[in-house]
């Protein structure tokens, strides 16, 4: 009998699985065979220990699913009692102090930012050239016949013309996703476009112009929200060198581009962004940077005018600050960032496969 | 106080994981465990999370079988909560003087100390599970998690038959086993 066949027969042995006649067969040959008999023990020890992981996930995902439930349909609520009390009391406490604090600092900042705006070099702002694409009469011709090609709806009425293009990712596969601010400027309305030639309109619930990051949020009856994303977000800085690859739709077709982090920081030492080695073209804004593990450092977002092969990307730790920061203004509009990435250690092409369900074309309409 | 035939027949619900038994303990009992947690300095966080993990107490509890429950659900649940509550602002030296008291408790210590146990047991599971790797990660989950058979299986995974993933599932036991005992042995 081989390993396999044997752990096979003490599987079935400890789910009572076995015929009469095969039950006591096997524990003859347990009695006999002390080796045998040291393994069964184990095994058994090893079986119970996996099964019990495996109803306590089960049971755990059963109180995670009743908890959402009962908070969805009104049951169970959020309180909010101690942290307003102590709040008030600090304040009264510690006011005056508060006042001097904040009138010093109040001081210092304005010093320093006088100080920055005479000592700053002043930097070109030609020199950076923003990703998102003007999309021509004839490109928006081949892209309506495309959807015709597929038998989908046209979403997009017919007097309103796509003026511009990026490229936008899911960050919590409810519907809402990240782009370039940049892309949407001027914007008045959004639509996005999946891999299949499928559009969605969506809503700008946020533009962030500082870290050039915008959330949108895709309301649209058609579009069917998915459990999971397969990659995850990276808060932590990534390092020089490391390889990167980036997805996008500098035409009307998802481009995949590879390469790798030059810099940590963005144009004239811009700490919010990195500056990658990879190609990109018009249209890449707003497209997802991955490392090797499949999570996002960053969102590309330009390219430095004068030099070749030299892209910027602001980082995803933005992404994060920018959900914090909504968290109190919008109560109803929950963003869940889910960090851990389900395609680690998958090979490139597969993680590529997976991720491009969740990467958008976006296209705005001005008029 | 005595205990009804209703709440044994609950308890024992909770112990095969039923969907019904989970959801009517949840709804009679969060919402006080909620506000001992708020009210003693906690956030609405660690409300969920302990009383999540006390579930999980009681779960483990009615699978025993010659456990018997002696109080309604709703004190031994409150007395688990506040019993790990203590304990996790001990471990932040949070420690008040006291803790607000919101119903009667019962002893719970040597129940806790078994479900640190199985707990234990639990996590080396999964930081075992975290090592194997995929596909191994999956095609286990698949079979001990979420209970697929083999024809699943092999369909979703892409093997030719059910064998094939049977032989893989084997492989994949065998190194989830060398490293579960790896750990096991050493805590």
């Amino acid at each position: 009998m081989d390993q396999l066949q044997l752990s096979e027969m003490v599987e079935k042995y400890l789910r009572g699985e076995l015929s009469r006649a095969e039950k006591i067969a096997f524990e003859e040959m347990r009695m006999n065979d002390p080796e045998l008999d040291q393994m069964v023990v184990e095994y058994h020890a090893f079986l119970d220990q996996i099964e019990n992981y495996g109803a306590i996930r089960r049971f755990k995902s059963n109180l995670y699913d009743t908890h959402q439930t009962l908070q969805e349909d009104g049951v169970i609520k959020e309180l909010r009692i101690r942290g307003s009390a102590r709040i008030v009391n600090l304040w009264g406490r510690y006011r005056r102090v508060v006042a001097v604090a904040a009138s010093i600092a109040g001081i210092t900042a304005l010093f320093i930012s006088g100080m920055i705006s005479v000592f700053s070099p002043k930097t070109p702002l030609r020199d950076i050239e923003e990703l998102r694409r003007k999309v021509s009469s004839l490109e928006r011709q081949s892209s309506t016949q495309r959807v015709e090609l597929n038998k989908f709806k046209n979403k997009i009425e017919p007097g309103a013309s796509v003026k511009f293009g990026g490229t936008g990712f899911m960050i919590d596969p409810k519907g809402f996703m990240v782009t370039s601010a940049h892309v949407l400027k001027d914007a008045k309305k959004v639509y996005v476009q999946n891999e299949n030639g499928e559009d969605f309109l969506a809503e700008i619930i946020h533009l962030d112009p500082s870290s050039d990051i915008a959330l949108l949020k895709i309301n649209d009856l058609d579009f069917k929200a998915t459990k999971q994303l397969p990659y995850g977000f990276t808060k932590t800085s990534t390092d020089l060198s490391a390889p990167v690859y980036t997805l996008g739709y500098p035409k009307d077709e998802i481009v995949y581009n590879e390469g790798y982090l030059s810099a940590k920081s963005g144009l004239d030492g811009d700490t919010l962004s990195y500056q990658l080695a990879i190609s990109a073209n018009p249209g890449n804004s707003g497209g997802p940077v991955l490392n090797k593990n499949g999570e996002v450092i960053g969102i590309l977002n330009a390219r430095q005018a004068s030099a070749s092969g030299v892209v910027f990307a602001t980082k995803s730790k933005n992404i994060f600050q920018l959900i914090e920061s909504l968290k109190d203004t919008e109560s109803d509009e929950h963003v869940r960032i889910h960090n851990a990435s389900s395609i680690k250690g998958v090979d490139r092409m597969q993680q590529v496969k997976k991720v491009q369900d969740y990467v958008y074309m976006v296209k705005v309409v001005l008029n | 106080m005595s205990i009804t035939d209703q709440e044994k027949e609950v308890f024992k619900a909770i112990g095969v994981n039923d969907k019904d038994a989970i959801e009517s303990v949840y709804k009679d009992n969060f919402s006080l465990i909620q506000h001992f947690v708020l009210y003693n300095n906690g956030s609405e966080d660690d409300a969920r999370d302990i009383f999540q993990e006390a579930m999980i107490v009681l779960y483990e509890k009615s699978k025993l079988p010659d456990f018997v429950l002696t109080c309604q659900i709703k004190t031994y649940l409150y007395s688990v909560c506040r019993r790990l509550w203590l304990k996790k602002l001990q471990q932040n030296r949070r420690i008040e003087s006291q803790v607000e008291n919101f119903d009667q408790i019962v002893p719970v210590e040597d129940d806790l100390e078994e479900h640190e146990k199985l707990n234990k047991q639990y996590l080396i599971m999964r930081t075992a599970m975290g090592k194997i790797g995929e596909p191994c990660k999956s095609l286990i989950e698949a079979f001990y998690v979420h209970h697929k058979n083999m024809h699943e299986i092999a369909d979703f995974f892409g093997y030719t038959n059910a064998d094939n993933a049977k032989n893989q599932k084997y492989k994949c036991l065998v190194r989830l086993k060398k490293l579960f005992f790896a750990q096991y042995k050493n805590a």
